[in-house]
Parts: C-alpha cells; sequence; structure tokens
C-alpha cells in the first residue's frame, strides 16, 4: 500500500477509471481505491449496457443525429426540472466527444442487436456490456501505471478547512492513512447500506432487491455530508424498478427485469388488483411499478397470465410458476387462491371484445373495474397459467454532492473545495436529480470522471 | 383474526416459495446446466455481439437438447463472454458458457459417433490415443521390418528414396481404406447432427419464408469457416488467458488449420504426380508437394505448439479435466505428426531415414484411426453448426 499518490480516487467504477486514466494521463502519480475484490469488482458499472451520446452525423455505432438540445429535452422531461441547466448542457456537449475517448482506452462497441429497446440512435452499446468496459479500463489504467488497490475501503477525508490532505483506508482488517494532493470520490451511491437504506426508508426496503453491488454503502457520501459539504437530495429518495421476486438480494443486474406486466393482471398478497397494468408500453412504466409494488403490503406483487401471452415479451431469467388451473397455480405462488379466482373471474368478466395488439396501444379496456386495465386486455382463460413474483429492485439513490462545473465538491456558503472533487453516482443528482433517461449514469461518470481526473492533477 | 391466520400462512409459503427458487445449484448434467444458462442468457443478451451463438439462442425461448448440440457446437470456445459475464462465479447464477459448452460439446461428438458403439471412444480419449499410437508403431515397425533385412533398414539412401523401405503400393493398401473409413464415419456423425435439425425446437422469431437460401448460407459459412470469424470477438479477438484481447487463438488455429490443408495437398499432388505423370517420390525439394509438405508441416508445428501454450495457461474456471486428454492428445498428435514428417524430409538421406519413416507413418496411422473419434471432428459439427446458423438466423 502506497502512503501517498498525487490523486487518490475513491471507488472502482466507471467514473473512478475514467478520473484515474485522465489524472494520469496528465502525469499524476494515481491510486485508485476499489473496495471490492477484484473478480466483483466495478460497482454498479459492471452491469450497464451502453450509454447515451450526442451527436451531429452517424457514427461507427450510432445511427442518425442527435443534437445536444434534443438530449436536454429529453433529460427536462424526466427529471421534471430537477437538473442544474448548466451542468447538464455541459455533460450533454461534452458526451459528443466521449466514444474515441472510450475507444482509444480499449472499450469496444457493438451495434444495437436484439432486445426490447429502441435506442440505436441514441445509445452507443458496449461490446460485451459494462463487465467487458470495466475490463477494458483497469488493463489500460494497470498498463500505464495507475496503482489499483482491491479490498480497499476508504474510511473518511482528513480535513484542513476545505482542503483534504489525507485519506483514511482499511484494508485487511488493517487502517491506513494516505497523503495526497487531491482526491476524487467516484464511490457511488448509498444503495447497498442495509442501514442507511432501513433509516432513511423504513422497515420494507428489506423486502427490497438491491439491483447493483453491495459495496455502494456511501461511507464517504455520508462522511462528507457530516463533515459539511453541500448535499443536493435527500436520504428517502431512490430510482426502483419491479424485478422479479426471486433475484438474490445484490448483484441481480439486468436479467432479472420482468416485462410481462403489460400482459399480465397483477394482484397484491390479498389477491387485490391495484394498478391500470396496460397504462402504457413497459419501458414507459417499469420505474412506476418499482414504486407501485414498494406499497402494496409485504412489498410484493403478483403477475398473472396465461398460455396465449407467454411469448409476448422477453424471457425472464427465473421460469415462471405454472400450472393448469388458477387455483394450483396461487397455491404454489402462496396467494389465497380464493381471492385470486376471485380477482381473475371479476377481470374477464369486465373485458370487452376487440383486436388485441401489443405493438401497439390497442386501446382493448375493460370497463366497469376499478382500476380498469386500458390497454391489451384480454381474459386470463387459456391454460396453462403462467405467474411471476414481482418486487421493488433499488437501481440507485439520489442523495448527491453538490458539485461545480470543476467537478469540485461544493459548501454550503457556495464555495468550492480546494482539490476535493466529485464524479459519478456520487454527484448524478446535480443532473438528474429524478427520474432516469436510459445511459446518462455512465454518461454522467464518463464526463464528470475525466473532468475530475483532469482538474485533481493540474489543481490538487 | 382468522384473516391473520391466512395471512401469515401466506406470508409463509410466499418466503418458503422463494427460498427453494433461490439460487439453484449448478445442475448436474451438462444438458440441464446449458438448459439453465441459456435462459439466463437469453434474459441477458448482454453478449450478442460476440459471436453467432448469442443470435442464434435469441431465436429460441425453450432449449431442448438438440437446440442445445447446435449452440454448444457453434461455440468456438473464445471465452469472450465469460470474461465479460457480470454472472460468473463468484456470483449465484455461476454462468459458464464457454466451459459448460465445452463438456456438452464434447458429449454430443458421443451422441452422433459412428457406428454408435464407438462413442465410448470419446471418454478416456488420451488414453485411447496413446495405445492406438503404440499399436500403430509396432504395426509399421514390424511391417517395415518384415518388409526389409535389417541392414537395409538401418542404412543411407543417397537419394533419400523412402519407397525402398516400404513400397508405395503397400502405403496406399493401408492407409488408403483407414483414411476413406475415417472420412465416412465423420461424415455418419456429420449426417446424424444435420438430420436432428429437423428436431431443433422452432425458432420464435424464424418468420415463414424467413430462412435463407442454401447457396448464399453455404458461401457465409465456408467464410466463417476459413476465416474464423466466430473467434475475432467482433474484430477484437478472444480472451484467451484473460480479460485482455488477442488474436493469438485465431492466428494459430489458422496456422494448424492451414498447415493441415498445405499437408493434405501435399498428399494429393505426390499422389497425382505419381498416378498421373508416373513422377515417383522422392521429389525435390523444391517441387510442389515437398514445398506444401515443407510449409504444411512448419505451419502446423507452430500452431500446434502455440495451442498448447495457451492451453496451459487456461483458467482453472474454464478447464474440463475430464477432456484435457482428447484436447491435448490430439494436439501433440497433429504436432508429432508433422514435426516427424519434417525432420524425415530432412534427414531423408541418413541412415535414420528407415526409423523416422516407420515413427512417421505410425503417427500419420494413428491420426487417420482415431479421426472419426477424436477432437478432429469439432470441424464437422462446428462447420454444420454454422451452415445451420446462416440458414436459421435472418440478418
Ligand atoms: C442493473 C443496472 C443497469 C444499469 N444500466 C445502465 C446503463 O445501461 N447505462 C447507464 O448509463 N447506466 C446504467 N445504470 C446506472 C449506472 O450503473 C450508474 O449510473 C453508473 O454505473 C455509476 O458509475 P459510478 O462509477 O459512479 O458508480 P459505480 O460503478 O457503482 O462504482 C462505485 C464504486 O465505488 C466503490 N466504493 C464504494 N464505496 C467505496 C469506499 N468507501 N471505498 C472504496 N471504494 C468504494 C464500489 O466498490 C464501486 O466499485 C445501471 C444500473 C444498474 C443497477
Ligand atoms: S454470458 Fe453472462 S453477460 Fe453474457 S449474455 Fe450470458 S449471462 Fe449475460
Ligand atoms: S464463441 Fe465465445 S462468446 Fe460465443 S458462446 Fe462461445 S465462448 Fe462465448
Amino acid at each position: 500500500m502506497l502512503d501517498a499518490a498525487d490523486v487518490v480516487v475513491i471507488g472502482g467504477g466507471n467514473a473512478a477509471l475514467c478520473a484515474a486514466l485522465t489524472a494520469r494521463a496528465a502525469g499524476a502519480s494515481v491510486l485508485l481505491l476499489e473496495h471490492a475484490p477484484r473478480n466483483v469488482r466495478g460497482g454498479n458499472s459492471r452491469h450497464t449496457r451502453n450509454l447515451r451520446l450526442a451527436h451531429d452525423a452517424p457514427t461507427s455505432v450510432l445511427t442518425d443525429s442527435y443534437s445536444v438540445d434534443e438530449y436536454y429535452d429529453d433529460l427536462l422531461k424526466v427529471t421534471a426540472g430537477h437538473t442544474c441547466p448548466a451542468l447538464a448542457r455541459q455533460v450533454l456537449a461534452a458526451s459528443r466527444t466521449l466514444q474515441p475517448w472510450m475507444e482509444a482506452h480499449g472499450v469496444r462497441f457493438q451495434p444495437s442487436l436484439s432486445g426490447t429497446l429502441n435506442l440505436e440512435r441514441t445509445n452507443a452499446f458496449f461490446l460485451g456490456g459494462g463487465k467487458a468496459l470495466i475490463n477494458a479500463y483497469y488493463a489500460t489504467a494497470e498498463d500505464r501505471g495507475v496503482h489499483i488497490e482491491y479490498e480497499c475501503e476508504a474510511l473518511t477525508l482528513k480535513l484542513d478547512g476545505r482542503h483534504c490532505t489525507q485519506v483514511t483506508v482499511r484494508q485487511h482488517e488493517q487502517t491506513f492513512d494516505i497523503a495526497c494532493r487531491a482526491v476524487v470520490a467516484a464511490s457511488g451511491g448509498f444503495q447497498g447500506n442495509a442501514t442507511w437504506m432501513r433509516e432513511a426508508w423504513g422497515e420494507r426496503v428489506d423486502n427490497f432487491l438491491i439491483r447493483g453491488t453491495p459495496f455502494n454503502k456511501g461511507r464517504i457520501l455520508r462522511d462528507l455530508r457530516t463533515q459539511g459539504c453541500a448535499m443536493l437530495g435527500d436520504d428517502t429518495q431512490g430510482h426502483m424498478v419491479a424485478i422479479d421476486g426471486r433475484a438474490p438480494k445484490y448483484d441481480g443486474g439486468i436479467a432479472t427485469r420482468l416485462d410481462c406486466v403489460p400482459f399480465s393482471v397483477v394482484l397484491n398478497q390479498q389477491g387485490q388488483r391495484f394498478y391500470d397494468e396496460g397504462e402504457d408500453f413497459w419501458p414507459k412504466r417499469y420505474a412506476i411499478w418499482g414504486r407501485l409494488v414498494a406499497q402494496q403490503p409485504q412489498q410484493v406483487g403478483y403477475a398473472i397470465i396465461d398460455a396465449r401471452s407467454l411469448a409476448l415479451f422477453m424471457p425472464s431469467v427465473f421460469p415462471p410458476y405454472k400450472a393448469d388451473t388458477l387455483a394450483d397455480l396461487a397455491q404454489q405462488m402462496g396467494l389465497d387462491p380464493i381471492a385470486m379466482q376471485h380477482s381473475i373471474r371479476s377481470f374477464n368478466a369486465a373485458c370487452q371484445p376487440g383486436a388485441f395488439d401489443p405493438d401497439r396501444l390497442d386501446g382493448r379496456a375493460t370497463q366497469g373495474l376499478s382500476p380498469n386495465k386500458t390497454n391489451w386486455a384480454r381474459p386470463i382463460s387459456e391454460p396453462p397459467f403462467y405467474g411471476y413474483i414481482l418486487r421493488p429492485g433499488v437501481t440507485f439513490t439520489y442523495l448527491s454532492l453538490k458539485v461545480n462545473e470543476r467537478a469540485q465538491v461544493m459548501w454550503p456558503d457556495d464555495h468550492p473545495s480546494d482539490n476535493i472533487y466529485a464524479a459519478g453516482e456520487i454527484m448524478a443528482g446535480n443532473i438528474m436529480g429524478q427520474g432516469y433517461l436510459a445511459g446518462l449514469g455512465m454518461t454522467i461518470g464518463t464526463v464528470f470522471g475525466r473532468i475530475a481526473g483532469q482538474e485533481a492533477a493540474q489543481h490538487g | 383474526m382468522a384473516e391473520t391466520t391466512q395471512h401469515m400462512r401466506i406470508q409463509h409459503t410466499l418466503q418458503q416459495v422463494e427460498a427453494e427458487n433461490q439460487s439453484a445449484p449448478p445442475a448436474a448434467t451438462p444438458q440441464a446446466e446449458a438448459q439453465r444458462i441459456m435462459q439466463i442468457c437469453n434474459a441477458c443478451r448482454y453478449c450478442e455481439g460476440f459471436c453467432s451463438v448469442f443470435p442464434a439462442m435469441t431465436q429460441y425461448r425453450h432449449f431442448n437438447a438438440d437446440t442445445l448440440d447446435y449452440l454448444a457446437n457453434l461455440c468456438h470456445n473464445c471465452r469472450g463472454c465469460y470474461y465479460a459475464c457480470q454472472y460468473a462465479e463468484p456470483h449465484e447464477f455461476k454462468v459458464n458458457v464457454p466451459q459448460t459448452f465445452n463438456e456438452l460439446r464434447a458429449q454430443s461428438w458421443q451422441d452422433y459417433a459412428w457406428p454408435g458403439f464407438m462413442a465410448r471412444a470419446f471418454a478416456g480419449n488420451g488414453v485411447l490415443l496413446s495405445l492406438v499410437c503404440a499399436l500403430a508403431m509396432a504395426i509399421v515397425f514390424i511391417g517395415s521390418a518384415l518388409l526389409n533385412d535389417l541392414p537395409g533398414f538401418f542404412s543411407a539412401y543417397p537419394d533419400g528414396n523412402f519407397h525402398a523401405i516400404i513400397p508405395h503400393g503397400v502405403m496406399v493398401a493401408v492407409a488408403g481404406p483407414v483414411f476413406l473409413f475415417a472420412l465416412f464415419a465423420m461424415g455418419m456423425g456429420g449426417w446424424a447432427f444435420w438430420a436432428r435439425g429437423a428436431a431443433v425446437s422452432q425458432p420464435a422469431t424464424l418468420r415463414p419464408g424467413g430462412k435463407n437460401s442454401g447457396l448464399p448460407a453455404l458461401l457465409n459459412a465456408l467464410k466463417d469457416t476459413l476465416t474464423l470469424k466466430n473467434l475475432s470477438g467482433a474484430g477484437h479477438g478472444c480472451n484467451d488467458h484473460s480479460e485482455r484481447f488477442s488474436m493469438q487463438r485465431r492466428y494459430l488455429h489458422h496456422a494448424t488449420f492451414y498447415g493441415f490443408m498445405l499437408c493434405f495437398a501435399a498428399t494429393s499432388t505426390g499422389t497425382l504426380y505419381h498416378y498421373a505423370f508416373g513422377w515417383e517420390a522422392p521429389h525435390a525439394y523444391l517441387s510442389l508437394p515437398v514445398i506444401f509438405g515443407t510449409v504444411g508441416g512448419v505451419l502446423l508445428c507452430i500452431g500446434t505448439a502455440g495451442l498448447y501454450r495457451l492451453k496451459l495457461k487456461t483458467e482453472t474456471s474454464l478447464r474440463s479435466p475430464a477432456l484435457w486428454g482428447m484436447e491435448t492428445g490430439f494436439i501433440a498428435l497433429l504436432f508429432l505428426t508433422s514435426l516427424t514428417g519434417l525432420l524425415l524430409l530432412f534427414l531423408r538421406e541418413s541412415a535414420a531415414m528407415g526409423t523416422l519413416l516407420a515413427v512417421h507413418l505410425g503417427f500419420v496411422l494413428t491420426l487417420f484411426l482415431v479421426l472419426p473419434y477424436s477432437k478432429m471432428v469439432h470441424g464437422v459439427y462446428r462447420f454444420l453448426a454454422l451452415l445451420r446458423f446462416h440458414r436459421n438466423t435472418p440478418r
């Protein structure tokens, strides 16, 4: 373990690696601290698939064009204005330069092929996904002399006013102080910290699943908040989607998503429907369903379909529950068969004749139910019947360090720190304070990682 | 009160159900394991850019035994999808596509072997290779000893005329039928694999009439085979032994394959010279058969030695100990065949010629004998899998 470095980077995901590579290229000695062991390195970044890039003309992997203005409009739509316009525009404009930089540092892209997403115009897909990207960055970082420590958790920053002098770390039960000229905090959100989550979200989070790494415990986020840095958002905000209830508690990643809801009847544990399953296409609704399921008793939902709908959505990671009768299916899934059958029967009775078309909002709605299902409502009647259990899956938390355009961590009096920088999820709330725009997380991390690395090397 | 009890009961079952469904242990047979893994990959699809396996996979929702055999033989074992996998160990999903497919592939070769009872030859293949090799050596030695007197066998022939020791006719009479049988047996295996195509579960997304017609599919399959496109990881190569990409494996396989083909060309031109023009071996160093044979032999030596070196570097998690004998035995056989061939060529005027000839022909005979029950068959099934891919998978 080094006892000093020009730049200490805390974290081992996309933002941290971009910062480390840039600081190293600017001539600094760089120490990167990753809490996770090598074989699960890379935080939530290793579960990602693409990033969103503005571009004026088609590139090797993006079609057509995507202007910064259009990108900004998309951002405003999802965040409902919870964004800092100057920083947001800075990120979106810089996104135009990312593809060549990433490729020069080993990242490979592929044309988007299959799946339910239609993102080939706006999003560039990593060949092999986020873990391949992370592997490429680590290999390049090793080649260029970035010093990497795994299983090394940053505990606290030692501050002298607004100046960080040392980072205290723990590795294999031992604690060290590392002197630094600048520090980059790129250690993600706090969704992996069960205690903090329970504190902020209540006991119900015990029934939530965390889609990404258990190593994002928010220790540095909390440390800097405690030491008085300026924050954005509050602890209770997180991005959630409805995922397969059988997913592991952590790191279930993308494969645990379930796309069946629009073609299902979804019941809660009492066997009651609670929301319009057919309100819109799934990509526009999966985040809402995360919250809906979280509000149900025991934070669980039961999606039921019949034989006709099984092939209408992406295959899922766990085989569905399957039975020839509804009662049997209810039994298997732990639902009360009487309540469940009653709900399905009333749903079936409320379905109206009409054309069923999974590819558009077909307007085939139920009548007289509360709530009605407003599209794709056809009776659940053809055995075998299939069921999936839904749970809320947390993607990330929004609580952020406030930064300026140079990635410096701000203080409540609106003054920047001397040499403390932040990049990635830990400051994403400055740009995406609410909602989610697919692929923006990695863009923010790459842009601000590079800024933080550059600034830390030059001004630290 | 009753409601609470009911509620508790349901909660209890829910937990039971979830507990039972969590982290199913890796399944026992290669089939079951491949099925489990394909279901995970099909929900994930992050690796779709690496090779043909994933675009083929996404056409299915269910994977029966024949579909899995098809996908396993389509896999070129480049490991791209292992090092990129977010669900590889220590993740509880324990996804390991290359290793699982490697084992399933080997099993499928047993299932398709002709004649059927020879399926057993694939189990303990390394031992079999060595036994056949020893036997073939003995036959050639005893044979050539019977054809010659000892001084003749151990003397130098200034023109390097090995047919003085084993006449051309004897060589053809022994090797010819063995080689033709090998081709036939491999053809029967390939036929069995292809015939199961009808049983490969109907792709879910294949539109009626969506099959690509014969000739373009054939040309594409040939192109993929000759360029090893699927070892190129979409242009970046394989993960030979780490997260880093390299073209080593692809180029070494090229050396092996084209080296083999050149040796084959050497034999063919030699045969042509003999029967069509009456030009008898040994041929001059700058004649076509000898040039083909020399270049081919050198390429084959480099290719196989390199592939073996890479194999030694393979991470434990990607090894299949039960298949080690088959994999390395075959590489060793190819290497020794070409090495002894080269030695024979360069020492053909010395007194060692007789011995070298017997050793070399011993290896050649072994190669021909074991061909249909060796790793060689991967070429047959892989080509057919590529052909099926190009016929079934619309671009
Ligand atoms: C399933 C899933 C899919 C996603 N898909 C996409 C996508 O396709 N595109 C997209 O743009 N975004 C996606 N996201 C969001 C994306 O993951 C994040 O926006 C992005 O990864 C954030 O990068 P980061 O480097 O800031 O954080 P992370 O990648 O999470 O890295 C944080 C790192 O910090 C380390 N760490 C934490 N605390 C400490 C400490 N105290 N000391 C040392 N190290 C520490 C962690 O171990 C980890 O390595 C997805 C998220 C999930 C969960
Ligand atoms: S190998 Fe892993 S990352 Fe690749 S598609 Fe399969 S599950 Fe996904
Ligand atoms: S060819 Fe490579 S990427 Fe494709 S399945 Fe096999 S090991 Fe995976």
